[in-house]
């Protein structure tokens, strides 16, 4: 009943792919991918954040956008042009933050495979260029980085 | 921390083959020589050393000084800094996935309880019919 750890690995330059397993019809887990009073349960980063803003339009051309929330009323948005609508198996959008440079539209695929009763969440985002992928990575760069052949052993065998 | 003398992206490109992976992992072990590290493999010397070079400039091995055996050895920092951000993302991500797995749990309950109040109504599209 365990669901499998998530697997995060980086096959090209431009791309990182995550990938997950529910325990629950792919229906179920499109559903809580698109609709907002679900989304806003679970899509909220790291602990303190809400997300008080969430509105999609779940067609092709249709715009979402996000809006997360901290403690301290930081607030970040996110949002982006839905693509490719396929239900309950694939959606394609475009993906962009608010206020930071992303260096054009981030492209996110989200496809759902399901076999007895498990759904296999796979998300590949896209980067518009190297730049782009190097301001995310700046974005989310810790400081004080050490060595750490734990975390090396983990990309490895990714 | 500020990248000096390599580049993020040339890390994840150096990153994103079978081989040079294969050929870091080799190398956390400890440093090795070019024929060391090509003999693992189905592959020429010069195709190693091409990979090497790859990994070079991306500033995650550097060669000995020893002018015969040229031994390679693994860069820890700018493979530290590509792990730490995914390590980051993937920390964030897998809190989601687990309020996920709770909404989906409940989702199903839910579902679950509708089709047994269903089941126990006897026909409710017949019902239905009727008060029409």
């Amino acid at each position: 009943m365990t669901p499998t750890a998530l697997k995060v690995t980086t096959p090209t330059d431009r791309e990182l792919v995550m990938t997950r397993e529910f325990n629950a019809s792919r229906g179920m887990v499109f559903d809580a991918l698109t609709k907002p009073d679900l989304l806003q349960r679970w899509l909220l980063g790291p602990p303190g954040w809400t997300m008080p803003v969430c509105e999609i339009d779940l067609r092709v051309g249709g715009k979402y956008r996000y809006v997360w929330q901290n403690a301290d009323g930081r607030k970040m948005g996110m949002g982006g042009t839905f693509q490719e609508i396929v239900r309950p198996s694939r959606v394609v959008a475009t993906e962009a933050y608010e206020d930071y440079w992303t260096g054009g539209e981030t492209l996110v695929t989200t496809e759902l495979v399901e076999t007895r009763g498990t759904t296999t969440l796979r998300m590949t985002v896209r980067y518009a260029s190297q730049e782009a992928r190097d301001a995310a990575i700046k974005m989310g760069a810790t400081k004080g980085v050490e060595a750490s052949y734990d975390r090396l052993e983990q990309l490895l065998t990714a | 921390m500020k990248p000096s003398g390599y580049r993020l992206d040339a890390t994840f490109a150096a990153l994103a083959d079978p081989t040079r992976r294969a050929i870091l992992a080799r190398l956390a072990d400890g440093e090795a020589t070019v024929t060391e590290l090509a003999a693992p493999f189905a592959m020429s010397q010069p195709a190693i050393s091409k990979h090497l070079k790859v990994l070079e400039r991306a500033g995650l091995i550097t060669r000995g000084r020893e002018a015969q055996r040229r031994p390679r050895t693994l860069e820890p920092r700018p493979l530290a800094e590509a792990t730490d951000w995914i390590e980051r993302y993937r920390r964030i991500w897998e809190g989601n996935y687990k309020r996920l797995d709770a909404v989906l749990q409940e989702m199903k309950s839910k579902e679950k309880k509708a089709v047994d109040a269903l089941l126990e109504s006897g026909k409710p599209k017949l019902r239905k019919r009727r008060t029409r």
